[in-house]
């Protein structure tokens, strides 16, 4: 109606006909849309109560919701026992405490007395600070490294794949390692740490000497090769040599580990391996090689089809068989590779997953350039493919930090086992106990995970968007 | 290839062996198996002597051997203690399986409502099917389990006050006692029927969907096929004089006995484990319906076919595709993370086999190497099948 | 102090070098400079921590005895806890070098697992736990009963011969661990709860009530329970065992960790030869001739460590029963020092 109107106004006005006192000469102000047509009443209807069944369906979700939702409230919060010594405070008079019988809430003051057990496990209390700094440099060192803006990146990454599993396994074993060398007979020299340093001298200028030789035999300027070569054993003498010193720190057995820190620990641990794990994995799985691609096949599809318990009952009870007499390790470590062989599988999949995204002519153009194998994957591919997994490699770590919790079954204090472990003191034995653990342990995860799934679409996103 | 292409006229340029692409290939790849067999090898030989050396038995001996322990939960193999160990392998790969399947079923169930609630235009609904997807899938499997068993089940009253579910029976701590039915004399002839009603209803959607194809006329065949499969084996029923009777729990010195007993341990793996897929399948089952382009749904609007129709006749065929894929691998996950049994003590293939076996014989190497194999086998013929139900199923283009 | 974990380079350099095989259990642990002992996750009385990782129990003092045996400082000792299911490799792969975690001797363990026990510190037999509201007085009435145990032990294996014998109907439930049994027979998931009796008295502490519950009087099997060692290293064997009989002679001749030091200058022969001031004992077991001691001193005779840990006076308070000496009706019997 109002559209004709107008149209018809506008006509007279463009004729230039008479003004005629009944017809307007402006346009009416546009009417507000109707008001179950906007607003929250409009969106309601449009979204909630569109048809019989949609109305339905919508007072049925209500309803489901109305039952969960002031239960889950009254269970974590109003109902709950916020202090209290032990059980008693969380008792009902059945069993021996104050509150009325029939109550069914969360024990808050339980996981408060066991907060530190949960979060840092058995590690000694004068010793927490060294927990403390590695979790702080943890969270320091991330946060810069997941903001794509931020600059530095190179250097934060060394930082991360280097030298903070460095200084984390410093402080929180008290480092000290014992090396006593390898190589050398022991009755040429008695095993002792110079003796380890003789053995690697000797190791490092055989492999130097090796690669110089390929080089040379290839007709490649040995000179780089050798100097790269050298850095990286540099490197690795750097790490054992700073391992090994002496700082004074008390030493910490790996069985006073636990709580949340060991599943940081081991999630950490577990996908700073299997990332070059999953790369060489992934390459050797596209290699041209019968013998390299069988391999990684075999390698993955086995770790892939296999229970990660498995892993860990083989870790635990199968592999110290298969060491040579008189070799042992510690059960952190062996649970460790387990987790690391088997997420590096997983890894593999995904890293392939961005190798066969990209198109062909990115290999095509790096091998026109002239690059050969190693430093055409180095500077052309693996920078555009490892970009396009990111949010591949963060649900990896998603499911790695979740699958940790499988450790408590082979007996080691993560949180998951320390929290079981806690339900065993009669101090605060009540039904609610289990529960109310929990439900803070599932908190805990679903913080965690939520946060990182958050991440990972926003990286998918902001992907997406670059390549369009 | 550059050798072979030099101009002709010139002689080939000398090339030192070391530069060949093919004999580095042979040569690396010479290098990896020998590396592998030597690592191999000397696993196998350390494996070898420190068993020898500590007078370990080993070798497959043990399998037939009487187990001496009992087990509280095997449907369909007969076990009792004086069973052999190989019988105890047995009976946790059917506990894994039976697992598995009741799983998967559930697991689809839920995760295929869950997939199209989210994507429902009504507001309350597709939110919560989003937070039930989020809030699932960012909790541990384990946790979850135990949130089931320890916080849920084990806080049920205890055998003597049982709930008491009326025509379902009875439920407390020690599980659920469901009413059994026991099949008298003559109640073969009931499962015939409903054989015969399956092989009716094929036969029936073949000459169905030809006289559609020949005529256009459609034949219901779902509602028919439902009738003959209920039908049938009621008919069987009335004629064998009521064959079949159901047996009640009733309440014996330890809480109730008789019926059929589904343990909580079995209950709460059932509960987690399709939960927790289930909001893995939500994701690839919207997935696939929102790969399926806009048009085809507009399309079958303007051939006048209605929602209903449009989903189950243009949307869902196609969203298949995309979904059985990663669908299968998420049964392949339920499967392989049955093996999660072991932590509340549901005897399954690794609770049972790799455990309570592996601890009395001691023989770790040859019974984790078998459990291993096991699950790696289901996984190989779960991913063979899938290769060949894709290529079956995969578009062919021209 | 010096720690021996390998690192991650030392795993691929330790198995270049095969390391030299160690035969004499004794030379590490003397080298390494402690013994690193493997006992249960957790069982009051027999081996359990407290919140600040402190160990203590019968199987812990007696792996305190050895250590006192070759160090003659009883701290020296490192504990591994350990699940039924790794206990064995983890002492066939040499992680451990005494296991002394409530095991059971039977003929299998002892001979196809490469396994040696060195003697019985503790002589046990296998009960039930009911809740008493279930008014059951004897182990024939629990036919229909779901019975509680952990996998992997000699109790699951009798209670099948048990029930199958007497013809009563079960139903098992068998865990991995010893707290998740509790945690089930506590909740009501189990009528009854099984395993070596002193484990039962153990385990009740954990309950939410132990006095609604009751150890039944049957005892259905035996359960002789000792330190383990491998097969093959007859030195070391020697040596746990003679802790073992050290302390029991100790308690036999009345020698404490009281009056050990008094008692040197004893005038009878076999205190004498137990406390080192005659013969050369220590040297033929390859340790110091004060070896028994040390651990007298520093650990105590059999029955201190007995009513320490699990005796009358403790929460578990029980009787020394078959523990008892064997001149007192009990089966502690050691052969003599001489």
């Amino acid at each position: 109606m109002a559209d004709i109107d107008s149209q018809t106004s506008m006509n007279r006005a463009e004729t230039g006909a008479l003004n005629i006192a009944y017809v307007r000469s402006e346009l009416a102000p546009a009417m507000a849309p109707p008001i179950n047509e906007s607003g929250v009443l409009g969106w309601m209807r449009k979204n909630l109560f569109s048809n019989i069944p949609n109305t339905i369906l919508t007072l049925f979700a209500l309803y489901i919701l109305y039952l969960i939702i002031p239960g889950m409230i009254q269970w974590v919060f109003t109902d709950a026992v916020w202090s209290g010594e032990d059980r008693l405070a969380c008792a009902t008079i059945a069993q021996g405490g104050q509150l009325a019988d029939g109550w069914n809430a969360a024990c808050w003051p339980y996981v408060g007395a066991y907060f530190k057990l949960f979060i840092y496990g058995r590690y000694p209390d004068a010793e927490l600070w060294r927990v403390n700094i590695v979790l702080i440099m943890f969270f320091v060192g991330l946060v810069p490294l997941l903001m794509p803006n931020l600059p530095f990146k190179r250097e934060n990454l060394v930082f991360m794949l280097l030298i903070f599993p460095v200084a984390s396994f410093v402080l929180l074993s008290g480092g000290n390692l014992n090396l006593n060398g390898f190589l050398l007979p022991d009755a040429l020299m008695a095993p002792s740490e110079f003796k380890f340093w003789v053995d690697f001298l000797i190791l490092t200028l055989i492999i130097c000497g090796g690669v110089g030789a390929y080089m040379k035999a290839t007709d490649t300027d040995p000179k780089p090769a050798v100097i790269i070569t050298a850095i990286t054993m540099g490197v690795i003498a750097l790490i054992l040599f700073v391992m090994s010193v002496d700082f004074g720190l008390e030493p910490v057995e790996t069985d006073r580990w636990g709580g949340f820190v060991m599943t940081l620990v081991i999630a950490v641990t577990g996908i700073v391996a299997a990332l070059p794990l999953g790369i060489l994995l992934a390459l050797g799985r596209r290699s041209d090689m019968p013998a390299v691609s069988l391999f990684s096949v075999i390698f993955i599809e086995f770790w892939r089809g296999v229970p990660l318990i498995t892993v860990l009952f083989m870790s635990s009870v199968m592999l110290p068989l298969f060491l040579p007499d008189g070799v042992t390790f510690d059960k952190l470590l062996r649970a460790l590779i387990g987790v690391a062989l088997f997420s590096s599988a997983y890894m593999a999949e995904v890293v392939r997953g961005g190798l066969q995204a990209l198109p062909k002519g990115q290999y095509e153009g790096a091998m026109a350039v002239g690059l050969n194998y190693w430093q055409s994957m180095r500077l052309i591919i693996m920078p555009q493919a490892l970009k396009i997994v990111i949010p591949g490699i963060v649900n990896t770590f998603i499911g790695l930090f979740k699958d940790t919790t499988l450790v408590s079954i082979i007996g080691l204090l993560d949180f998951l086992g320390m929290i079981n472990l806690s339900h065993s003191d009669s101090n605060w034995a009540t039904p609610v106990q289990a529960m109310t653990s929990y439900v803070f342990c599932a908190f805990i995860f679903f913080l965690f995970c939520f946060g990182m799934s958050r991440y990972s679409i926003y990286m998918e996103d902001r992907l997406n968007t670059s390549h369009r | 290839m550059a050798v072979t292409d030099t101009p002709q006229g010139h002689e080939k340029p000398k090339v030192k062996l070391l530069n060949d692409p093919k004999f580095r290939s042979i040569i690396f790849q010479g290098l990896l198996i020998l590396i592998l067999a030597w690592l191999v090898w000397s696993m196998i030989d350390n494996a070898a002597t420190n068993l020898q050396k500590a007078g370990i038995a080993s070798g497959f001996g043990f399998l037939s051997t009487a187990s001496g322990f009992g087990l509280n939960f095997s449907p369909f193999i007969e076990y009792t203690s004086s069973s052999s160990f190989l019988q105890v392998y047995w009976v946790g790969l059917q506990n894994t399986l039976v697992l598995a399947v009741i799983g998967v079923i559930f697991a689809t169930l839920i995760g295929f409502i869950m997939g199209v609630a989210r994507l429902s235009n009504n507001w309350v609904i597709s939110k919560i099917a989003y937070w039930y997807v989020e809030v699932m899938r960012n909790i541990p499997l384990l946790l979850q389990i135990f949130i089931w068993y320890k916080g849920v089940l084990a806080t049920l009253p205890t055998s003597k006050n049982s709930i008491d579910l009326g025509l379902f029976g009875f439920l407390n701590t020690k599980g659920l006692f469901a009413p059994q039915f026991i099949f008298g004399e003559g109640s073969g002839l009931m499962g015939w029927a409903l054989l015969l009603a399956i092989v009716i209803t094929f036969v029936l959607n073949g000459w169905a969907k030809k006289r559609q194809m020949a005529t256009g006329e459609r034949f219901p065949v779902f509602w028919t096929g439902l009738g003959l499969i209920i039908g049938l084996p009621l008919l069987a029923y009335l004629i064998m004089g009521q064959p079949v009777s159901t047996e009640y729990p009733t309440q014996g010195n330890f809480g109730p006995r008789g019926g059929m007993r589904v343990i909580p341990e079995f209950i709460a793996l059932i509960l987690a484990l399709s939960l927790y897929t289930a909001a893995f399948i939500a994701e690839i089952v919207r997935a696939g319906i929102l790969a399926v382009n806009r048009g085809q749904t507009e399309a079958s609007y303007a051939l006048g076919l209605r929602p209903g129709q449009t989903l189950r006749l243009n949307i869902i065929p196609q969203a298949l595709r995309v979904i059985i894929p990663p669908l299968t691998s998420q049964y392949l996950n339920l499967t392989k993370n049955s093996s999660l049994a072991v932590a509340i003590a549901y005897p399954d293939l690794t609770a049972v086999f790799a455990g309570t076996a592996l601890n009395q014989t001691g023989q770790a190497v040859e019974i984790i190497g078998m459990t291993m194999l096991t699950y790696l086998a289901i996984s190989l013929v779960t991913s063979l099948f899938m290769n060949w139900y894709n290529a079956k199923n995969s578009l062919v283009e021209r | 102090m010096k720690k021996t974990i390998v690192s991650t380079l030392g795993v691929v350099a330790l198995s270049v070098s095969a390391l030299s095989a160690s035969a004499a259990t004794l030379d590490d642990v003397k080298a390494k400079g402690f013994v690193q002992c493997g006992v249960s996750q957790g069982l009051p009385g027999f081996s359990n921590p407290d919140s600040a990782g402190n160990w203590t129990g019968i199987d812990v003092d007696l792996c305190r005895g050895v250590a006192a045996a070759v160090f003659g400082d009883a701290t020296k000792v490192k504990y591994t806890p350990l699940s039924a299911k790794e206990r064995f490799t983890a002492l066939q792969s040499g992680e451990i070098d005494v296991l002394s975690r409530n095991t059971t001797w039977t003929a299998t363990r002892d001979t196809t697992l490469g396994l040696n026990f060195a003697g019985v510190n503790y002589y046990d037999g296998q009960g039930f736990m009911v809740r008493n509201d279930l008014g059951v007085k004897s182990a024939l009435e629990l036919s229909g009963a779901s019975v509680c145990t952990n996998t992997g032990t000699t109790t699951e294996l009798n209670v099948a011969d048990y029930f199958a014998a007497n013809k009563l109907e079960y139903e098992i439930v068998a865990f991995e661990k010893a707290d998740e049994v509790v945690a089930a027979y506590d909740a009501g998931r189990c009528d009854v709860y099984t395993t070596d009796q002193s484990g039962l008295y153990a385990q009740r502490l954990k309950l939410t009530n132990p006095a609604d519950h009751t150890v039944l009087p049957e005892i259905i099997s035996k359960e002789p329970l000792g330190p383990v060692v491998r097969q093959g290293d007859d030195q070391w064997f020697n040596l746990v065992k003679w802790t073992h009989f050290a302390m029991v002679n100790a308690e036999e001749l009345g020698i404490t960790s009281a009056n050990a030091d008094e008692m040197k200058n004893s005038d009878n022969p076999a205190i004498k030869r137990v406390l080192g001031t005659e013969g050369e004992f220590g040297a033929a077991l390859g340790v110091g001739n004060d070896w028994a001691y040390n651990i007298i001193k520093q650990v105590g005779n059999y029955a201190e460590t007995f009513n320490r840990n699990v005796g009358p006076d403790t929460p578990l308070a029980i009787s020394r029963g078959t523990n008892d000496l064997w001149s007192k009706g009990g089966l502690q019997y050691a052969p003599p020092i001489r």
